[in-house]
């Protein structure tokens, strides 16, 4: 890996890992709660707020049946994600690599007769 | 962070699913153009799709102290244009809507024109007025994809003001507020994404250069940094 791309890895990891350290704790217990929760949740919130009336008129088809069940699909996506990613690279590097032996051993041979390989 | 179910009224859930589904049908078709004039670009498009799937999971913490998820969809709408990214997206929103209870089927729609049309056509121009002026690779890939993902989240404040309007400000105090929960905490979150989508499209110079070749955006200028 190059130094460059060190580098952008370290950044996200900083933009994301910071925010946990510089956010204060809330003191009281009710915005505890929250900390760090969905935005989603937050905006379900200000809708409460901004229209007291209005009433979901529609609810999911499927809720997961924990927080750990809805964690475990979440990671499940991004497995699946990650995992053609990963594929990807695996291939390309050894497409790379296959790319540069062949090549190499087959110009070594009439281009250079006078100084073998060692 | 999407809308969730049930959140949206019912003529605004109608009207935000007539307005995308032009996309869809649009995306579909440009997607299925697109791989049968150049079936070696699969690759880079399933590529494109993984990263949207892999990014629209992480939910990232930021700086105001809540949630919230990048989208991914700028990447793929750089390599294969915006249309490309309707389908995508929808899949990504489907998967979300039916096993998570995350966003939802009544605000598909809305979603889909956020994070499936309106972010990619954002990433997508971006991306486009960058290169023309000149701009290198990575700085017009970062630009285009950490906008792209703002321009999301703005969208879906926007669809909320406009669904839930302050009963003393009006509709501007109300995007204030939801801008302030969903754009707000996006800031950090787009800028990783940005240099996330630089990095795999720094992978994709080296080891995919020939297909970038093929793709109009990339090919211009060649794929030099």
């Amino acid at each position: 890996m190059s130094r460059r791309t060190l580098m952008l890895l370290a950044a996200v990891l900083l933009i994301t890992a910071g925010p946990l350290c510089w956010v204060a704790q809330p003191t009281d217990a009710a915005a505890l709660a929250e900390h760090f929760g969905g935005a989603d949740a937050q905006a379900q919130q200000a809708i409460a707020q901004l229209a007291p009336h209005y009433q979901p008129w529609f609810s999911p088809v499927l809720e997961p049946a924990s927080n750990e069940i809805a964690s475990l699909l979440f990671a499940l996506q991004a497995a699946l994600g990650a995992g053609v990613i990963g594929f990807w690279l695996g291939l390309s590097v050894a497409r790379e690599r296959a790319a540069r032996q062949v090549p190499a051993s087959d110009l070594a041979r009439p281009a250079e007769p006078a100084h073998p390989q060692p | 962070m999407h809308i969730m179910e049930g959140f949206l009224p019912p003529a605004h859930a109608l009207g935000w699913s007539a307005a995308s589904l032009p996309f869809v049908i649009w995306g579909l078709r440009s997607m299925q153009r697109s791989v049968q004039a150049q079936p070696e670009q699969r690759m880079l498009l399933g590529v494109s799709a993984a990263f949207a799937f892999l990014l629209s999971a992480l939910k990232l913490p930021s700086v105001t102290g809540s949630c919230s998820h990048p989208t991914g969809v700028g990447l793929g709408a750089m390599l294969f244009g915006p249309a490309a990214m309707v389908p995508i997206a929808l899949v990504v929103l489907l998967f979300q809507a039916l096993l998570l209870a995350h966003g939802g089927l009544t605000t598909l729609g809305a979603n889909l024109f956020s994070m499936g049309i309106l972010g990619p056509l954002v990433s997508y121009g971006v991306f486009r007025l960058a290169r023309g002026l000149g701009l290198g690779r990575s700085g017009a890939v970062f630009g285009a994809a950490c906008l792209g993902d703002l321009a999301t989240y703005l969208c879906t404040s926007v669809q909320l003001a406009w669904a839930f309007p302050d009963p003393v400000g009006g509709m501007a105090a109300s995007l204030l507020k939801f801008g302030g929960i969903f754009a707000l905490t996006q800031i950090p979150l787009a800028v990783s994404e940005g240099l996330l989508t630089v990095l795999v499209v720094n992978a994709m110079a080296r080891f995919n250069a020939a297909e970038l070749q093929g793709l109009p955006l990339f090919a211009r200028r060649g794929v030099q940094a």
